[in-house]
């Protein structure tokens, strides 16, 4: 669908911005270019909609040598969305929406039917949106309205730039699954600019991964994660993406806790506990003393049992801790504790005192963290992790057991 | 105080017609005189904001205000020998003076324009004309408009000069009040050049409110 023949970008200044660049990317796909900043992804991008002009070489869409076309013309038949948005802020959302199709001149009726559909896709209710002002809309509203310009004039190409990188990540999150969809609804070719591996594997249907103005690997996120072409690609895709080991015995508790419990002093009143917890929003509170060594827990109940009492302080209702794990323990040996006793949570402890605690929710978020690139199947992680129990004690553990660290790991 | 006011009022109705003639002059050279800055000034700010030239901006700027701070008096004594005396030296004079603020207005409206819009813009389609007419000019009208009044705000005070080197206006009632110790002349030529300049600002100001409106109810104008 594009392709480029030897393109380079060498500046005024000297600087070779692209070298040498052999590129095609297919049609109805989603190609996304990635690399550090400077490595002139950006560049190869808007060489594209003639944003840029090649020092040399050729660009083809469509085997039509775009030198050829006027660039205005062009531009008007590819959808472009920046990072920042851009939308014209003296027109309201309908007319920021119709910019290329008024552009090109289309009739008014058509023009505004396909304002009411793009905002329904991206699902912003027409008649709520339609004659609003850019400024009155979230960001993440913003972005919607700059990516549906884009398709305004059903273009085949679109081009983002870095679309979502200044976004809150929860819009990010949100508009990276809408992009997905539009892209499999309408079957566009999208070339999208990211320096975000985890975006990129996310959405990509090839990744180009580029440094220095030159493509250094081409391929689906797979092919990538799996056969990285050297060690710039490996450093690049990160550490986490890469580990083999996912259900790793020797990863150890320090890995996966949360290093900042909610904790209270044994001082404390009831009322000031229920005021803490409510901030925080935890059930439980953690109890240590002045030099953060464990005294025990209280729970939510505990404290509206002893409330009545005004004198009750948390000292007089707290209970120790029966199962804690020594910093430097295996994160299998918290989870079995937890699974075995139904705990919601281990706490860590280092020389008697408090250095985090072991969550289901720190667990899942660590796991989470971790690509699984070997696919395996449910299948088989179910006979690892039965594997791991095997292997990790069952009884209780106390506070100074536990110096098996060394073997495990 | 009655009896003074009452002396005043046949003091405008005995000489109305120098009154009108004076207002009719000071209307007709402070406006030739900011239409000219506007028409010279505004292009030039454009162009300016858009020229990549640094020297050439620094060195019109530094004109524009070398211009600026030439005292009003020396530039009309300045302009007799090269212009004569009379409306031509006066409105040349005031239209000097206008170029700058309303040039300065318009440079920094053109760069407030987000660099973003201007790529999103360009990225689209738009083509050189049509980001100027459309997004711009738009963009940039507040900040236009505001050199625009304060430009002739201070002209229309500044044009009870012209009167020095023969252009008539408000000012020639304030310098023959002098002349003959007439009080009621001086304070008729201050009063009607205050009214003058707050009329001005005031339907400029209805006019930029009116074009604001326009351009954001209706659809932007066809193509170019």
């Amino acid at each position: 669908m594009i392709r480029f023949e030897n393109v380079r970008k060498t500046y005024d200044d000297g600087f070779e911005a692209l070298k040498t660049i052999n590129l095609e990317i297919k049609e109805g796909e989603l190609t996304v270019l990635i690399g550090p900043s400077g490595c002139g992804k950006s560049t190869l991008m808007k060489h594209i909609n003639r944003l840029n002009n090649p020092t040399s070489g050729k660009i083809y869409i469509r085997d039509k040598d775009i030198s050829s076309i006027d660039p205005v013309e062009l531009r008007r038949s590819i959808g472009y969305v920046i990072q920042n948005v851009g939308l014209f802020p003296h027109m309201n959302i309908a007319k920021n929406v119709a910019v290329v199709p008024r552009l090109l001149k289309w009739d008014k009726e058509v023009t505004a039917g396909k304002v009411d559909e793009l905002l329904s896709m991206v699902n912003l209710d027409p008649d709520v949106y339609r004659n609003r002002y850019p400024a009155e809309l979230s960001g993440g509203q913003q972005q919607r309205i700059g990516v549906i310009r884009a398709l305004a004039a059903d273009p085949d190409v679109i081009l983002l730039d870095e679309p979502f990188s200044a976004l809150d990540p929860i819009s990010r999150e949100q508009l990276q699954d809408e992009l997905i969809r539009l892209q499999q609804e309408l079957k566009k070719t999208i070339v999208f600019v990211t320096h975000d591996m985890d975006e990129a594997i996310k959405i990509a249907d090839t990744i180009v991964l580029m440094k220095d103005g030159q493509v250094v690997q081409t391929g689906s996120p797979e092919h990538i994660l799996r056969h990285p072409a050297n060690e710039f690609v490996t450093s690049f895709i990160g550490k986490k993406h890469l580990t083999t080991d996912t259900l790793d015995p020797g990863l150890i508790v320090d890995d996966v806790m949360s290093v900042n419990p909610v904790t209270a002093s044994p001082e404390r009143g009831m009322a000031a506990a229920i005021q803490f917890m409510e901030r925080h929003r935890v059930d439980s509170l953690i109890i240590v003393g002045k030099k953060r060594e464990l005294l025990g827990y209280v729970s939510i109940f505990n404290v509206l049992k002893g409330y009545r009492h005004e004198d009750t302080r948390l000292a007089d209702i707290m209970k120790p801790f029966v199962h804690v794990v020594e910093s430097g323990s295996s994160v299998a040996l918290a989870l079995t504790l937890m699974n075995e006793h139904g705990l919601p949570y281990v706490p860590v402890v280092r020389d008697g005192q408090l250095a985090g605690l072991v969550t289901r929710g720190s667990v899942v978020r660590h796991m989470a963290e971790i690509y699984n690139p070997d696919d395996m199947s449910l299948e088989e992680l179910a006979a690892e992790a039965e594997k791991l129990k095997e292997e990790a004690p069952l009884e209780p553990a106390e506070a100074d057991q536990d110096e098996e660290r060394g073997e495990r790991s | 105080m009655m009896e003074w006011l009452s002396d005043y009022g046949a003091f405008l109705t005995s000489r109305q017609e120098d009154i009108l003639i004076a207002l009719r002059d000071h209307i007709y050279i402070s406006a030739i005189s900011i239409i000219l800055g506007a028409i010279v000034a505004i292009p030039v700010g454009i162009w300016l904001a858009g020229s990549r030239i640094g020297w050439l901006n620094s060195t019109v700027f530094t004109v524009a205000n070398v211009l600026q701070t030439i005292p009003s008096l020396a530039l009309l004594a300045i302009l007799i020998p090269l212009l004569g005396i009379g409306r031509t030296p006066a409105v040349f004079a005031l239209f000097l003076y206008s170029i700058m603020p309303i040039m300065r207005n318009t440079y920094s409206g053109f760069k407030a324009v987000d660099p973003n819009v201007m790529e999103a813009a360009r990225g689209m389609g738009y083509s050189r004309l049509q980001r100027l007419l459309r997004i711009q000019l738009p963009l940039s009208f507040p900040y236009i408009m505001s050199g625009l009044r304060v430009t002739t705000v201070y002209i229309i005070s500044w044009a009870t000069l012209a009167t020095l080197i023969g252009a008539g206006g408000l000012g020639q009632l304030i310098f023959s009040g002098l002349g003959v110790n007439k009080k009621e002349l001086i304070v008729t030529g201050a009063i009607l050049a205050v009214i003058l300049a707050l009329a001005a600002d005031f339907l400029l100001g209805l006019a930029e409110r009116w074009v604001t409106a326009k351009t954001r109810s209706t659809p932007a104008s066809g193509t170019v």
